[in-house]
C-alpha cells in the first residue's frame, strides 16, 4: 500500500504543555486510519499539524497528495443553506461552475441530502450536518480525507450511514483519517492509531490490540450486579469490571486465574478494543469512595420522578410528544436518543427550568416550576454544557455552590475537602476552571451537583467527551449513590453506557418509542439473524420501526 | 438566605474581577473618557477664526478692527480684501464667521447717522456661531458705549448666578459623573445574566434554591459597588483637579448616586433578562445609552426639546440625575430639593428591577 501521510518525529507543544510528542506514523491510502484515543490525547492537533493549520516544533510531515478535512465543529455557515454552503465551498475549492450542477447532485445523493438543499445548515439535525460537512469535503476528491470527530453528536442510524460513505471512499482509494474517542468506532478501522497523552501507544489493525487480551475476558452473571461489580473490581486479579446489562464483565489481569466470585457463572467471551484499551492506560489504581450519605426519606409510592403525559410545544413543532415514564427510588434511568429528540427538553421540564405545554412533571411529588425554592435543594443537576464559572478557580467553584446550596462554616469546608480529595482535584485547587482539560471540568461538575448530598440528580450527557477511565469513574460514584438510595436521571448517545443503567427509555422525534430493562430492549430485536444484539442493534431497529 | 446571597456577591465580584478584560474595561476606558472629555467638551468658543473685511479706511473702523483684534475670543484673525475671499474663508471653514465693515461706516459714525456692519455665520456650527455672534455683539455693544458715552440709554451688567465666570467645566465634569458612571454599570449589568446564559450558568442557579430576588440582590450589589468607586472618583477628579465647587452635603451627593446607580443596574438586568447572549445584551445597552444620553440634559437643554419629548425624558435616570447633580455641585440644593429628583429615579429602579425579577424566570426557552 502507498503511504499517503509519513509522520517522522512530530513534536508540537502549547507553551509548556507537550501536546505531541516524538511521534511517527505511517497512514496509507485505501483505508480508515482510526486515530483513537481519549479527549485531550492530542487526536485534533495532530489533525490539524496533517492539515497544514500548524506547524510542528520538531519532526517532518509528509503528504503525498491533496487534502480534504472536515474540523470537528462542521465548519458549515449555520446562516446558508445546503445549496449554498455546497456552492460556497465549491467557489472556494475552484470547482467550474459547469460542473458543479453535477457534483452536487451526485454527492448530496451520496450524503443522502436530497431535498434538502434549501434548509438552513443550522436547523439540520447533527447526523445531517456531519453528512453535509463530509459532502463539501469531497468536493474536491482529496487524496487524504482528514475526519477530526465526525462521529460527535450524531445518532447511531447517521453514524453507520456516514460509515457507509468512509467506506466507500477508501474502497476508491482515498486515505481516510477518522479520529475518534468512540471505542467501538476504532474496531470498524482498518488500522488504527492509539493515543494517549500525545503519545502513539499502539500502531496496527485493531484485532491486534485486541488479541492481547484474549482469553482474559468474562461475564459474570448472578445475582445483584451492583455488588458483583464492586466485588469484582476490587479484586487483584481483575482489571477492569463494567455492568453490562444484568452481567459483569471482567477482564482479568495477565496470567490471573479467574476470581474466586460467590453465586455466578463465568463465561468466556471474545475481547473488545475497549477492554485492550483499559488495560493500556495507567491504572491509577482504586478510585476513591464518596463519604456515606443519609439516606433520602422514603416517598409513599417510591417514585422519585414522574413524567405525566408530558408535551412540550415550541409553535408548530411538538418537542416532547406525551411522554411518560417513573423513576423509582434509588433507581437508575436512563434517557436515550439521538440529539434534538427532545431528551433535553424533557429533562429540562422536570427540572422546573422549562415550564410544560401538557402533563405534569414530578421531582419528590413537587412539581419544580411551581414549587417553592427549597423543593430544588434536594435535586443535584449536571448540565450537558460544561457550565460553571470559568473564570473562577476550581476551589472558588466549589465554594460558591457549596454556598448556594446553604452549605456553612465546617461543613462546608468538609464538604469541599471531600469533593476535592474523592475527583482528585486537589493539584489544581487554584486553576481557572475554564483552563481544565475536559475530563476534569466534568468531574468538577459532577462535583458541584452532589456535594449538597441531593436525593434525586439530573446527569445530562454527564460523560461526553471523557475517556474511558474517566467513565468508569463516574459510573462508579453514580451507581454507589444509586445504592445509598439517590435516584438518578441520565442522558446518554453512549450506548454501552445505557447498559449500567437500571432500566432505560429510548426517545425519538419527541416520543418515547421503548421503555424497559437494557436486557428486555435487546430481547425485543433478536432474531435468528441477530441472536446477541447489541444495544446500537435495538436502537436501530426500533428507530427504523417508528419511522415507518 | 444571607450565606446564599453572600456567596453570590462574592461569586459575581470575583467573576468580575478575575477576568483581565472585564477589569480592564471598568478601569481604563472611563478614565480616559473623564480625561478627554473633561477638556474636550466645553461650551467656550476659544480660539475663534474670524475673517475681517474692513471697507472703510476710516478711524471709527479701525478702531472697531482694533477692539476685535484685541479680544482674546478672536486668536486667528484672518484680513481678507475682498467679499469673495471673505465668502471662501468661510466656506472652507477657515473662518467660523465673517465681519464687514461697509464703505461708508467711519462716515455714517461721524454723521451720528447710525451705521450699521454686517456679520456672516456659518450655519453648519450653529452652537459656536451663536456663541461668536454674542461676542461679537458684546464688543459692538463696548464700542457704542465709547463712542456715545454720553447718551442716557440703560446699560445691561449681566452677572451668572452659579457659575459666575461661566465655565463649562463646572457644567460637565459635574455631568461625567452620571454618563461615565452609567456606561460602566449598564454595561457591567447587562452583559451579566446574558454572559451566564451563554455560559450555561443561569440554568445552573435556576436549579439551585436561589429564589429570582436573590438572584437579583446578588447581582445588584456588585455593581452598585463599582458605581459607587466610578462616581466617587470622578466626584474626587472634579473637587480636586478641576476645582468645581461642590457646594451641597456629600452625603445628598451619595444619596442621589445611590438612586441612580439603582435605577440603571435595573434598566441593565433587565435588558440582560430579556437577552440570550451577550451580543444581544451590549446592542440593547446601546440602545438605551445613546437617546438617554442625548435626552439627559447632558448636551442640549430639557426645556428646548418638544413638550410631549419632555415628558418622555422624565423616564430617563440620567435626565434627573444631571438636574441633581448640577443643583448640588453648583446650587448647593437642599435634601426637599434633592428629593424631588430621588424619588423618580427610585421609582425607575423599582420598577426595573422588579421587572427583571420576573424576566429571570420567565424568558428561558
Amino acid at each position: 500500500m502507498p503511504a499517503a501521510v509519513t509522520l517522522t518525529g512530530v513534536g508540537k507543544s502549547f507553551g509548556r504543555t507537550p501536546a505531541i510528542r516524538q511521534l511517527s506514523a505511517r497512514i496509507e491510502s485505501g483505508r480508515v486510519t482510526g486515530l483513537v484515543g481519549a479527549d485531550g490525547a492530542g487526536k485534533t492537533t495532530l489533525m490539524r499539524l496533517m492539515a497544514g493549520l500548524m506547524k510542528p516544533d520538531q519532526g517532518d510531515i509528509r503528504i503525498h497528495g491533496s487534502i480534504g478535512t472536515m474540523p470537528q465543529r462542521f465548519g458549515l455557515y449555520e446562516d446558508l443553506t445546503v445549496a449554498e454552503n455546497m456552492r460556497l465551498y465549491a467557489e472556494l475549492r475552484e470547482l467550474p461552475a459547469a460542473d458543479q450542477p453535477a457534483t452536487f447532485a451526485r454527492l448530496l445523493g451520496f450524503a443522502g441530502l436530497d431535498g434538502f438543499q434549501s434548509r438552513l445548515a443550522g436547523k439540520l439535525s447533527g447526523g445531517m450536518k456531519q453528512k453535509l460537512g463530509l459532502a463539501c469535503a469531497l468536493l474536491a476528491t482529496p487524496d487524504v480525507l482528514l475526519l477530526d470527530e465526525p462521529s460527535v453528536g450524531v445518532d447511531p442510524v447517521s453514524r453507520r450511514q456516514l460509515w457507509a460513505m468512509v467506506g466507500d471512499l477508501a474502497a476508491q482509494g482515498v486515505a481516510v483519517v477518522w479520529s475518534t474517542a468512540y471505542l467501538d468506532e476504532a474496531e470498524r478501522c482498518d488500522h488504527v492509531l492509539l493515543m494517549d497523552k500525545g503519545q502513539l501507544l499502539h500502531e496496527g489493525p485493531p484485532d491486534q490490540l485486541t488479541a492481547r487480551v484474549a482469553g482474559r475476558c468474562f461475564v459474570a452473571k448472578g445475582g445483584d450486579r451492583r455488588k458483583l461489580q464492586a466485588l469484582a473490581a476490587a479484586s487483584p486479579h481483575v482489571r477492569d469490571a463494567l455492568i453490562q446489562g444484568a452481567s459483569v464483565r471482567l477482564v482479568l489481569e495477565a496470567g490471573s486465574p479467574p476470581p474466586p466470585l460467590p453465586d455466578c457463572t463465568l463465561e468466556p467471551v471474545a475481547p473488545r478494543f475497549e477492554d485492550a484499551f483499559v488495560t493500556l492506560l495507567d491504572d491509577s489504581g482504586p478510585i476513591p469512595a464518596l463519604p456515606p450519605r443519609p439516606s433520602p426519606p422514603a416517598h409513599a409510592d417510591g417514585i422519585a420522578v414522574r413524567a405525566d403525559d408530558l408535551v412540550r410545544r415550541f409553535g408548530d413543532f411538538v418537542a416532547v410528544d406525551h411522554v411518560s415514564f417513573d423513576v423509582k427510588q434509588g433507581e437508575i434511568f436512563g434517557l436515550l436518543g439521538p440529539n434534538g429528540a427532545g431528551k433535553s427538553t424533557t429533562f429540562r421540564m422536570l427540572c422546573g427550568l422549562l415550564p410544560a405545554s401538557g402533563g405534569k412533571a414530578l421531582v419528590g411529588g413537587l412539581d419544580l416550576a411551581k414549587a417553592a425554592a427549597m423543593g430544588r435543594q434536594r435535586l443535584g443537576y449536571m448540565s450537558q454544557k460544561f457550565s460553571l464559572y470559568p473564570e473562577l478557580s476550581v476551589r472558588q467553584n466549589l465554594t460558591f455552590f457549596a454556598g448556594i446550596y446553604g452549605l456553612s462554616g465546617n461543613a462546608k469546608r468538609q464538604a469541599i475537602a471531600t469533593m476535592e480529595r474523592v475527583f482528585a482535584l486537589e493539584p489544581m485547587a487554584g486553576s481557572d476552571a475554564g483552563t481544565l482539560p475536559l475530563g476534569f471540568k466534568q468531574r468538577l461538575a459532577l462535583a458541584c451537583a452532589i456535594m449538597h448530598a441531593p436525593d434525586t440528580l439530573f446527569l445530562d450527557e454527564p460523560t461526553s467527551g471523557v475517556d474511558p477511565l474517566v467513565r468508569r469513574e463516574f459510573w462508579s460514584h453514580i451507581n454507589a449513590m444509586a445504592a445509598q438510595g439517590v435516584s438518578v436521571l441520565v442522558t446518554t448517545h453512549f450506548l454501552d453506557e445505557a447498559e449500567y443503567c437500571d432500566r432505560i427509555g429510548i426517545v425519538y422525534a419527541g416520543k418515547l418509542i421503548a421503555i424497559g430493562t437494557p436486557d428486555q430492549i435487546k430481547a425485543r430485536v433478536r432474531s435468528a439473524a441477530n441472536p446477541d444484539p447489541t444495544l446500537e442493534d435495538a436502537f436501530v431497529a426500533l428507530v427504523e420501526e417508528a419511522n415507518r | 438566605m444571607f450565606g446564599r446571597i453572600r456567596s453570590l456577591i462574592i461569586k459575581e465580584m470575583l467573576a468580575l474581577w478575575r477576568d483581565p478584560k472585564s477589569r480592564f474595561v471598568m478601569i481604563v476606558p472611563p478614565l480616559i473618557q473623564l480625561a478627554v472629555f473633561s477638556y474636550a467638551c466645553t461650551y467656550d468658543v476659544k480660539q475663534a477664526s474670524l475673517a475681517l473685511l474692513n471697507q472703510d479706511g476710516g478711524l471709527a473702523a479701525r478702531e472697531l478692527v482694533a477692539r476685535v483684534a484685541g479680544a482674546p475670543a478672536f486668536a486667528d484673525l484672518v484680513m481678507v480684501a475682498t467679499e469673495e475671499q471673505l465668502r471662501d474663508a468661510i466656506d472652507s471653514r477657515r473662518a467660523m464667521a465673517g465681519l464687514r465693515i461697509p464703505q461708508d461706516f467711519s462716515r455714517k459714525v461721524e454723521q451720528g447717522a447710525g451705521a450699521s456692519v454686517q456679520v456672516i455665520l456659518d450655519g453648519r456650527r450653529s452652537n459656536s456661531a451663536q456663541i461668536v455672534s454674542g461676542y461679537l455683539q458684546t464688543i459692538i455693544a463696548d464700542h457704542n458705549a465709547e463712542l456715545a458715552p454720553a447718551t442716557r440709554v440703560p446699560t445691561l451688567v449681566a452677572r451668572s448666578w452659579f457659575n459666575p465666570n461661566l465655565e463649562s467645566i463646572w457644567v460637565v465634569v459635574p455631568g461625567l459623573v452620571g454618563v461615565l458612571t452609567q456606561v460602566v454599570a449598564l454595561v457591567v449589568t447587562a452583559l451579566s445574566v446574558a454572559r451566564e446564559r451563554e455560559l450555561g450558568t443561569f440554568e445552573q442557579l435556576l436549579v439551585t434554591p436561589l429564589r429570582p430576588w436573590e438572584i437579583l440582590v446578588g447581582k445588584t450589589m456588585p455593581a452598585l459597588l463599582i458605581g459607587l468607586v466610578e462616581s466617587s472618583l470622578i466626584i474626587a477628579v472634579a473637587g480636586w483637579w478641576f476645582q468645581v465647587p461642590l457646594t451641597a452635603s456629600l452625603v445628598l451627593v451619595y444619596a442621589a448616586v445611590v438612586a441612580f446607580v439603582a435605577s440603571v443596574i435595573g434598566v441593565g438586568l433587565f435588558i440582560s433578562a430579556l437577552c440570550g447572549t451577550q451580543q444581544q445584551a451590549i446592542l440593547g445597552a446601546f440602545f438605551f445609552l445613546v437617546p438617554t444620553m442625548i435626552l439627559s440634559g447632558f448636551a442640549t437643554p430639557v426645556e428646548n426639546m418638544p413638550d410631549w419629548l419632555q415628558v418622555v425624558t422624565l423616564a430617563n435616570p440620567v435626565r434627573h440625575f444631571l438636574h441633581l447633580i448640577w443643583g448640588l455641585f453648583l446650587k448647593g440644593i437642599g435634601p426637599a430639593q434633592a428629593w424631588d429628583s430621588i424619588w423618580p429615579m427610585l421609582v425607575i429602579a423599582a420598577v426595573t428591577l422588579t421587572g427583571s425579577a420576573f424576566a429571570f424566570r420567565r424568558r428561558l426557552y
